[in-house]
C-alpha cells in the first residue's frame, strides 16, 4: 500500500443508503421510460445509469478512496472508452 | 553452493516440486517465460510451415499442392497462429516475463500465480484454435479478422476458433495487466520512471493497450457466436444492425494490436543499439515518450482498415489525418538508434545485425504504411498484395527480427550458454535475402493489382508469385538455420560470462542463468541506465 492511501471502511448505514440511492435511480429509469421525452430519451436513460455506475464505482468498488495512480488509471480507461464510442460517430453521424 | 546462489533451473518455485511439476505449477517468471518459449517456438514453426504451404501454392497458375478450400484454411490459421499464437505473445511473454522484473530490481512479478494461468490460458487456447480444424463442419475460412456476414453465415467451424482467440485475449489481458502493477509496485527502491530500461517501458506502454483494447475484441468475438447461434441481427441490415459496426469493433482492438506486437520488439532494439555501439542510447526520454504516444496515438486509428467498406467520407478524412500522425513517435525512434551509433565504437555480433536488419525492413514497412494509410493510394491497393506485403514488413521484418534479435540477445542469460556466431550470421543473411525476394515482388503484384487470399491468377502474375515463393523457401531455411544453431548451443556447452555483451542494465550485473530470487545482493540502481563509462573502462583494462 502507497502512502497515499489510508485505510477506509465504511458503515454499513451508509453503504445502505448508497443502496437506498440505486433503487431510487432504478426507478427513475423505469419511470422515465413511461414519457416520452422525443431526442432526449437515450441521453436521459444513459445519464441516469451513468450516475448510478458512478455510485458503485465510488462506493461499493471503493475508488473514492483509492490512490492517485488507480484513480489516474481508472479515468484513463473510461477517457479511451469514451473516445472508442465517440470516434465511431465520425462515421455513422456523416453517412 | 547456497540456494540463492543457485540457477533458476536448480531451484524450484514453490520449493520442494520436483521433475514436472516443477515446471507446471511454478510461480517463478523465468520459468513461465520459458514455458512460453517453447510453446511459442511450436506455434512459429507450424505456422511458418502452413505459409510456406500457401506460396508453393501459388508459384504456379492453377492448383498445384492444394484445394481451394484447403488454401482457405491454410490462410485462415496461417493468420490466427501467427497473430495470437506468436506475434501478441512472443516478446512480452517471453521476454517480458523473464526480463521485466529482472530490469526493475525485482525478484518475481506482482501475481506470480496470475502469471501462471495466463500460460494455462494460453495454452489453452492454442489448443482450441487446433481442434477448431477437425471438429465442426469444416475448417475456418474467414481469415483472422473474422469479417461479417461471411463469418456468422459460413458453415465451417467459427464459433470454436474465436473461442479459441478470446481465450488468448484474456491471457494477454492479464499478462499485460501484471506487468503494469509490476512495474508500478515493485520497482527495487531508488529506480525512478527515469531510470527505466527502455525495454520495461516498451512493456509497461504495450500492457496498456493490452489491457484496454483486448476487452473490446472479446467482447466482438461473443457478438459472432450470439449472431450465429441466436441470430440476433446486431450486423444484419435486415434487423436494424449494421455490418460496418463488426469492423469499428474489430479494428478498435486490432490496430492497436499491431501496437502490441510491434512496441516490445521496439523495446529490444533499444536495449541492443547502445550496447554494441558502446554509447548512450540517444534521447532516453524522447523514445520513452514515443513508446506511449504510440500506445495512444495508434489506438486512435482503427478506421483506416475500412476506407473502401463505405463509411462517412468524413471518417474517412478524419482516420487518414490521424494514421499520419503515428510516424510522428515512430521515426523518432528510429532517428535516436541511427544517432546512436552514430560516432559510437560498433561491435558486430548477431543481435546487432539482426537490429540492423529489423531497422531496415521496419522503415520500408512503416513508408509503404504511409501509402495505405492515405485514402487515395489505399483505393487503389486495398486488399491487394501491397497490403500483404506491408503488413510482413511490419510484422515478420519488424517484430519477427525483434524477436530474433531478443533470441540471440538474451540467449546466453537465460542458458548461460554462447551460441556459433558464423552459423548464426549465414542464418540471418539467408533470411533476409529470401525476405527481400519474398516480400518485394508481392508490392508490385499488389500494385499491378493481384488481390490477397485469391487461390488463383492472371498469367501476368505468374513470375511475381514464383519469385516470391523461392524466396519463401530462403526465408525459412534462414530462420530455421538461425534455430538450429541456437539449439547446437545445448550441445556444444560454450560457456556465457554473466556479462557477455557489455550490457548495462540489471540483467547483466546478475549469474547466467540467473538464481532464483534474481539477486544474490541488493540490485545497484544506476542514475542513468546506459551509462557505459564502467564498460569502457573495463575494456580498457583488458587490453
Amino acid at each position: 500500500m502507497s502512502e497515499h492511501e489510508v485505510e477506509h471502511q465504511l458503515s454499513y448505514g451508509f453503504l445502505a443508503l448508497i443502496l437506498a440511492g440505486l433503487i431510487v435511480l432504478t426507478g427513475v429509469t423505469v419511470g422515465v421510460s413511461y414519457i416520452d421525452w422525443g431526442f432526449l430519451n437515450v441521453p436521459i436513460a444513459l445519464f441516469v445509469a451513468s450516475s448510478k455506475a458512478t455510485l458503485v464505482l465510488l462506493f461499493f468498488m471503493h475508488i473514492k478512496y483509492e490512490g492517485l495512480v488507480i484513480k489516474v488509471s481508472f479515468i484513463s480507461t473510461m477517457f479511451f472508452l469514451a473516445i472508442m464510442i465517440s470516434f465511431t460517430f465520425w462515421d455513422v453521424a456523416f453517412r | 553452493m547456497t540456494t540463492e546462489h543457485q540457477s533458476f533451473y536448480e531451484t524450484p518455485a514453490p520449493a520442494g516440486l520436483t521433475g514436472i511439476k516443477a515446471w507446471l505449477l511454478t510461480h517463478d517468471h523465468k520459468r513461465l517465460g520459458l514455458m512460453y518459449l517453447w510453446a511459442v517456438f511450436f506455434w512459429l514453426i507450424l505456422a511458418l510451415f502452413l505459409g510456406l504451404a500457401l506460396r508453393t501454392e501459388l508459384m504456379s497458375i492453377g492448383e498445384t499442392i492444394m484445394s481451394a478450400e484447403v488454401y482457405n484454411a491454410t490462410f485462415t490459421l496461417h493468420g490466427v497462429i501467427m497473430i495470437f499464437l506468436f506475434v501478441i505473445p512472443a516478446i512480452p511473454a517471453i521476454f517480458g516475463n523473464f526480463f521485466l522484473p529482472i530490469q526493475i530490481g525485482a525478484d518475481d512479478v506482482f501475481f506470480p500465480r496470475l502469471n501462471l494461468f495466463s500460460w494455462y490460458l494460453f495454452m489453452i487456447g492454442g489448443f482450441f484454435a487446433v481442434i477448431a480444424l477437425f471438429a465442426g463442419d469444416g475448417f475456418p475460412d474467414t481469415g483472422w479478422t473474422f469479417y461479417v456476414p461471411f463469418s456468422v453465415s459460413t458453415e465451417s467451424n467459427v464459433s470454436l476458433t474465436v473461442t479459441a482467440a478470446f481465450i488468448l485475449g484474456m491471457s494477454s489481458m492479464l499478462t499485460g495487466l501484471n506487468f503494469v502493477t509490476t512495474v508500478h509496485r515493485m520497482r527495487v527502491k531508488g529506480m525512478g520512471w527515469m531510470q527505466i530500461p527502455l525495454f520495461t517501458w516498451s512493456l509497461y506502454a504495450t500492457a496498456w493497450v493490452q489491457i484496454l483494447a483486448t476487452p473490446v475484441v472479446s467482447i466482438t468475438f461473443v457478438l459472432i457466436i450470439l449472431e450465429r447461434f441466436l441470430n440476433i441481427g446486431l450486423f444484419d441490415p435486415d434487423k436494424g444492425g449494421d455490418p460496418l459496426l463488426y469492423q469499428h469493433l474489430f479494428w478498435m482492438y486490432s490496430h492497436p494490436a499491431v501496437y502490441i506486437m510491434i512496441l516490445p520488439g521496439m523495446g529490444v532494439i533499444s536495449e541492443i543499439i547502445p550496447v554494441f555501439s558502446r554509447k548512450a542510447i540517444f534521447g532516453y526520454k524522447g523514445i520513452v515518450v514515443s513508446s506511449m504516444a504510440i500506445a495512444i496515438a495508434g489506438s486512435l486509428v482503427w478506421a483506416h482498415h475500412m476506407y473502401t467498406s463505405g463509411m462517412s467520407d468524413v471518417s474517412v478524412f478524419v482516420f487518414s489525418l490521424l494514421t499520419f500522425l503515428v510516424a510522428i513517435p515512430t521515426a523518432v525512434k528510429v532517428f535516436s538508434w541511427i544517432s546512436t551509433m552514430y560516432k559510437g565504437s560498433i561491435l558486430m555480433t548477431p543481435p546487432l545485425l539482426l537490429s540492423l536488419v529489423f531497422i531496415y525492413l521496419f522503415t520500408v514497412g512503416g513508408l509503404t504504411g504511409l501509402v495505405l494509410g492515405a485514402a487515395g493510394p489505399d483505393i487503389h491497393v486495398h486488399d491487394t498484395q501491397f497490403v500483404v506485403s506491408h503488413f510482413h514488413f511490419t510484422m515478420f521484418g519488424g517484430t519477427g527480427f525483434a524477436f530474433f534479435a531478443a533470441l540471440h540477445f538474451w540467449w546466453p542469460k537465460m542458458f548461460g550458454i554462447m551460441y556459433n556466431f558464423k552459423r548464426a550470421y549465414i542464418g540471418i543473411i539467408l533470411a533476409t535475402i529470401g525476405f527481400i525476394f519474398h516480400y518485394i515482388p508481392m508490392f508490385i503484384l499488389g500494385m499491378q493489382g493481384m488481390p490477397r487470399r485469391y487461390y488463383d491468377y492472371l498469367p501476368q502474375f505468374e513470375t511475381g508469385n514464383f519469385l516470391a515463393g523461392f524466396g519463401g523457401y530462403l526465408v525459412v531455411a534462414g530462420v530455421m538455420m538461425m534455430f538450429i544453431n541456437l539449439f547446437l548451443s545445448f550441445r556444444e556447452k560454450v560457456e556465457a560470462a554473466a556479462d557477455p555483451w557489455g550490457g548495462t542494465t540489471l540483467e547483466w550485473s546478475i549469474p547466467s542463468p540467473p538464481p532464483v530470487h534474481n539477486f544474490i545482493d541488493e540490485p545497484v540502481v544506476k542514475d542513468y541506465p546506459y551509462d557505459f563509462s564502467e564498460v569502457i573502462m573495463r575494456s580498457k583494462k583488458e587490453k
